[in-house]
């Protein structure tokens, strides 16, 4: 079973305003996208069964067919650039999906 | 109406500098305008509670000064948003004074700018609360009452394009704004010139962060976009750069918590049915934005508030059985604070981000490993009293040292002190405010001021 790593193009993470990290997995290969769209890998219970996460944590989850992607949104716990925060900018928080297994 | 064209040399301008040659490369072609973005909440709190720039004053005077000087010989608008990387007042003043300070270096002639504010006074909020104003919590916060005000140090309001566009119509030909949604800036001159709000905010979701919407992946370099009707089509001006389709409706989603809506004051932009296509090697056109004015105008707050003095340790564990066993000695460090300090809660903040294990992604971390060759723990320790800020840190740090655990064969220190110093920082900051609040008019939480720079002026007398 390939892995979101050799079937995405590119798979990031990012602030999306003070209280939230969004999450972009974006393909260039068409059958690629179709394949991870259609296999369920990254429907929302399997994003959160991944981050171990309740369900009310994962605020937005779509589909974006223009851009061949699969976006998510996960709230944070606190707010970017608090105290006990180590990421201000929320870009490094994409590295668990990687080696999610694509059927 | 005309085609209408906007070039944009970067996104938030300064943080490094801009590109200059596909800058120039795209003046060339003669746009209409000339836009970007200069700040955001993106940075963390502490650029906006400390009232301070992060971007180097060097690095705004070089940005700056290309642009200005383009403009000025083609004579188009500047238009400069979120001034010096929060939007205060001071922001703006400083990027005023930067222009003052290029047009005497190079003696140009009069120009007038429009400085545009939009920082708020905590009192003025705090009126209109006890005016019954509702502050509504954005992204699942509760909404802001008088004690959130009174943590918050410091606000700005996000301004949508009316302000913007209004300063032009008044004579101004740079605009220096203050806390702005980004794609507001670019939606101005476009709504000015008579096009849709539909494709005069999208148009500034797609260009906001100029290179970035083009591939391969390149910051700094600049990008045009040309609007004629209902669609715009963006082209990269670096020579090494395309932008597809692809590149630029995956620029579209970026940071953004629902990819397909773009909020401003007065209404949203729906991005669903948006559509991209390949006009030559260089560029792509995107159309199918539809904008829902919303019934009533709410705008956007961002504020800052301090809540501590921080200090800070670094250490070090290379013994695998310590390593194995860091959560007992955390909780022994820990445990040596509580006999002091009582838990952990309003009156402290203690963190150990070990470095190694999870202390990038935390709580989000599936699966973080049991051992690591090393591990490098921060002690993080917050308090309003920066004296018991430093005893924290030091009890919460040398108790490493110090962790009773049973069995170990190391006996002289659980732990590598990287130096005995307890590090100062910066106070902690935090965003007190995410909130947006209704308005009759957006003009109400702005102020315009009309400025003339001569360049020349104190000279030949």
């Amino acid at each position: 079973m390939p892995s979101l790593r050799e079937l995405a193009s590119t798979i990031r993470s990012k602030n999306a305003g003070v209280d939230h990290l969004t999450f972009d997995i974006i393909f260039h290969d068409r059958t690629a996208f179709e394949r991870v769209r259609d296999s369920g890998a990254l429907d929302p219970e399997r994003i959160c069964a991944l981050f171990k996460i309740p369900r009310e944590r994962l605020t937005h989850h779509c589909v974006f067919e223009p851009a061949q992607a699969i976006e998510f949104t996960i709230r944070r716990l606190r707010p970017s650039g608090s105290p006990g925060e180590t990421d201000v900018f929320g870009a490094q928080r994409y590295a668990p999906l990687f080696d999610v297994e694509v059927p | 109406m005309k085609p209408f064209t906007i070039a944009c040399p970067t996104g938030h301008l300064a943080f490094t500098p801009l590109e200059k040659e596909s800058f120039l490369a795209g003046c060339r072609l003669s746009p209409y305008a000339i836009v970007a973005y200069a700040g955001s909440c993106d940075i963390g709190p502490r650029p906006l509670r400390a009232d301070r720039h992060v971007s180097l004053e060097v690095h705004q005077r070089h940005d700056l000064e290309i642009m200005l000087l383009e403009a000025r010989r083609l004579g188009v608008p500047m238009i400069v948003g979120s001034a010096s990387d929060t939007g205060t007042d001071r922001g703006v003043d400083q990027f005023v004074g930067l222009l003052r300070a290029i047009a005497a270096e190079h003696r140009l002639a009069p120009f007038r700018p429009a400085a545009i504010y939009s920082e708020q006074k905590i009192e003025d909020l705090l009126d209109r609360l006890a005016r019954g104003a509702r502050i509504e919590g954005l992204d699942g916060r509760p909404d802001a009452d008088a004690s959130t005000l009174r943590r918050t140090s410091r606000v700005v309001a996000v301004m949508n394009a009316e302000p913007i566009r209004r300063a032009p119509r008044e004579g101004a030909e740079v605009v220096i704004a203050g806390r702005a949604s980004d794609c507001a800036l670019f939606a101005a001159p476009l709504l000015q010139a008579g096009f849709s709000p539909a494709i005069a905010y999208y148009t500034g979701k797609l260009m906001e962060c100029a290179s970035f919407a083009c591939e391969p992946y390149m910051g700094k370099e600049t990008i045009l976009g040309t609007v004629e009707g209902e669609s715009v089509r963006v082209r990269a001006m670096h020579p090494a750069q395309r932008c597809t389709p692809a590149s630029l409706a995956s620029h579209a989603v970026y940071e953004r918590t629902d990819p397909l809506r773009e909020h401003v004051a007065g209404g949203w932009i729906d991005m669903s049915a948006c559509c991209y296509e390949r006009v030559d090697e260089k560029s792509t056109r995107a159309s199918g934005a539809v904008f829902h004015p919303t019934p009533t105008i709410k705008v956007e707050l961002e504020g800052a508030g301090r809540i501590g003095e921080r200090r800070l340790v670094i250490v070090g564990v290379r013994d695998p059985q310590t390593i194995a066993r860091i959560d007992d000695a955390i909780a022994w460090a820990r445990g040596k604070v509580v006999e002091r300090f009582g838990p952990e809660g309003e009156g402290y903040r203690l963190f150990y981000h070990r470095y190694g294990r999870d202390a990038v992604m935390k709580e989000l971390d599936p699966d973080p490993p049991a051992a690591s060759h090393e591990l490098g723990i921060v002690v993080e320790a917050v308090h309003d009293d920066a004296r018991i800020a430093e005893e924290i840190a030091a009890l919460a740090a040398r108790n490493l040292f110090y962790a009773r655990l049973s069995g170990t064969k190391g006996t002289v220190g659980a732990a590598a002190l990287m130096s005995d110093e307890i590090l100062i920082r910066e106070p902690g900051y935090e965003w007190t405010l995410n909130h947006v609040i209704e308005v009759e008019d957006v003009m109400e939480l702005v102020r315009i001021r009309q400025l003339v720079i001569d360049g020349r002026a104190g000279e030949g007398r």
